[in-house]
């Protein structure tokens, strides 16, 4: 990446906060000079402006540095939260790595087999519309019966979000060379599997990694609501649980948590973007 | 030219979709035999069993009826021993390789050394006059290039055969009459034998040694004319005998579509 290009990512991220934030506290104000009324009207605002529920963004970003007592230690907020969030990522990047193994090895048996794709497919499908919260308790359950650590289970978890999108992808991405190309393979008397690394896989990558950064926002979140339900100690979810049970005494504190799982999202979606960088950086250097 | 055969082909059917509604038969009752060294075009009307044949021969289809022979043993075996290279109408390139590497495709395939597929993939740069272009990408190169390239990829394991499937039917007139010129020369330089599918009567009689009319539903061969312009020049468009070839390939064709 070029510095400039560095430069310009900068300015366009400081720029969408400092409107947010413009945008949050704009609106708090306004809803103070009117009692949480659209101007000139009796009608109510969306959203109470008090500072329980709109907390000043300068409390938000205060409370990440307050000092905050972890069982006997003490530490300041963004401390604390990265220990957390460093737990959420291990369980997240278990799920997504197991993921992304059971996702692409079902695109890879899909696209082999066109019967199998018939068959699993919609199965596949139907996974996705089974509630997490439903299916946590019964994988921690089966998890701990197995004597299987609560970290794998909330990876488990994870994976359960991650290997749909890399699934449905990836077979479309392994079936998106034309017949023509197929058919050149062919004529090189290729086999299958030289086919798959020569043609297949390298024609995937541009449907493979928009989908892997919805996987991996979605084993962030996996691993989150696993760890909620699990009602393990360690993680940011469980932090997210506590400062939402307390919201009505330190509401700063439970934006300054979802500020700590939105970094960490956006840590996990930079280290696919760089992946993608180095996957395809060979298609990036045309300039067409 | 010598004369042993390349390819033999006899007493063909293909039927497609056999006993269901939509069955087609595109090639009935083909007997064809193209000597080592000829240059053989296949022309006719649309959808009359061009690409199909060519198929057969390059093992990519495989007959209903009837055998395929190609040097000498069957069109399965040649495939696998790479006896033929394919260019299609698009060059099919992979975007993702760069110009020497999709002419190296075929040499890595074949477990060729990395210096080894270097060498070869710049005498083959060379020969279709794209010296400099092999740290390109296929999509910084124009439509005429990338088919130089595509030509470039089929011969560059140097096959006794080479298929094209009407490989300038994408270019505009002045850079096709350019590729044909190209092509003739590549020929001579490598001796190979070549089946040429194109719906261009000027193209069929200016490349070819002979010219084979097919007559569609069912597909068969209507004639076969031969056609000897000599040595190949841009002049040679201008020469009577040139317009003599076209005239009787124009005529067979005329005579294909009265039939229906
Ligand atoms: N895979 C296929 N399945 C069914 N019909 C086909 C297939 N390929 C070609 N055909 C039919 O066979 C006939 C000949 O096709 P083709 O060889 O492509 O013609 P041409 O190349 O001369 O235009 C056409 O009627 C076409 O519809
Ligand atoms: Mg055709």
């Amino acid at each position: 990446m070029k510095s400039s290009k560095v430069t310009r990512v900068f300015f366009t991220v400081s720029f969408v906060i400092f409107f947010l934030v413009l945008l949050w506290e704009g609106y708090k104000w306004m809803g103070q000079q009117t009692d949480d009324l659209w101007p000139g009207t009796n009608f109510g605002l969306p959203i109470a402006t008090n500072d329980t529920i709109m907390p000043h963004f300068v409390d938000v970003v205060g409370e990440l540095t307050a000092e905050i007592r972890d069982g006997r230690s003490s530490m300041p907020m963004y401390a604390f939260l990265l220990k957390k969030a460093w737990f959420t990522f291990q369980e997240a990047a278990i799920g997504f790595i197991l993921g992304l193994t059971i996702g692409m090895g079902l695109a890879v048996f899909m696209s082999r087999w066109k019967v199998s794709e018939r068959g699993l497919l919609p199965w596949i499908n139907v996974s996705q519309t089974i509630p997490l919260i439903a299916l946590a308790p019964v994988v921690v359950t089966w998890g701990r019966n197995q004597g299987l650590p609560d970290l794998f289970s909330i990876s488990l978890i994870s994976t359960y979000l991650t290997f749909f999108p890399v699934a449905v992808s990836g077979l479309r991405g392994l079936q998106s060379p034309d017949a023509a190309h197929v058919e050149l393979m062919h004529s090189y008397a290729a086999s299958w599997r030289t086919t798959l690394f020569k043609l297949r896989l390298p024609a995937a990558r541009p449907y493979l990694f928009p989908a892997l950064k919805l996987a991996g926002s979605l084993s962030v979140v996996g691993a989150i609501v696993g760890e909620i339900s699990i009602g393990r100690k360690t993680g940011l979810g469980r932090a997210i649980l506590e400062y939402a049970l307390r919201y009505a005494i330190f509401p700063e504190r439970l934006y300054a948590s979802v500020i700590g799982a939105a970094f960490l999202g956006l840590s996990v979606f930079g280290m696919i973007n760089l992946a993608e960088r180095f996957f395809m950086r060979r298609t990036r250097e045309v300039v067409s | 030219m010598s004369e042993k055969n390349a390819i033999r082909i006899s007493d063909v059917d293909k039927v497609f979709n056999e006993e269901r509604d939509d069955e087609v038969i595109a090639l009935s009752n083909i007997n064809l035999d193209i000597k080592e060294g000829e240059f053989v075009s296949l022309i006719g009307p649309s959808g009359c069993g061009k690409s199909t044949l060519l198929r057969l021969i390059g093992d990519l289809l495989e007959p209903t009826q009837g055998s395929v022979e190609v040097f000498g043993k069957s069109a399965h075996q040649a495939r696998i021993d790479q006896d033929y290279g394919m260019v299609f109408q698009h060059a099919g390139l992979f975007d993702w390789r760069r110009v020497a590497a999709n002419i190296e495709l075929p040499l890595e395939l074949h477990g060729w050394s990395k210096s080894d597929r270097a060498t070869r993939s710049q005498e083959m740069l060379d020969l279709v006059k794209l010296p400099d272009f092999g740290g390109y990408y296929p999509r910084q190169l124009s439509g005429g290039m990338q088919q130089r390239v595509s030509i470039a990829r089929a011969l560059s394991f140097k096959p006794k055969l080479l298929l094209m499937d009407e490989p300038f039917g994408a270019l505009d007139e002045m850079t096709r009459e350019h590729m044909q010129i190209e092509l003739l020369r590549i020929w001579e330089e490598t001796g190979t034998t070549v089946v040429f599918v194109t719906h261009s009567i000027p193209e069929a009689a200016f490349l070819s040694n002979r010219v084979v009319v097919l007559s569609p539903r069912p597909g068969r061969v209507h004639s076969v004319i031969d056609v000897d312009l000599g040595q190949r020049t841009e002049s040679t468009r201008e020469d009577p005998s040139f317009f003599g070839a076209a005239t009787e390939i124009r005529e067979a064709l005329r005579a294909v579509e009265e039939q229906e």
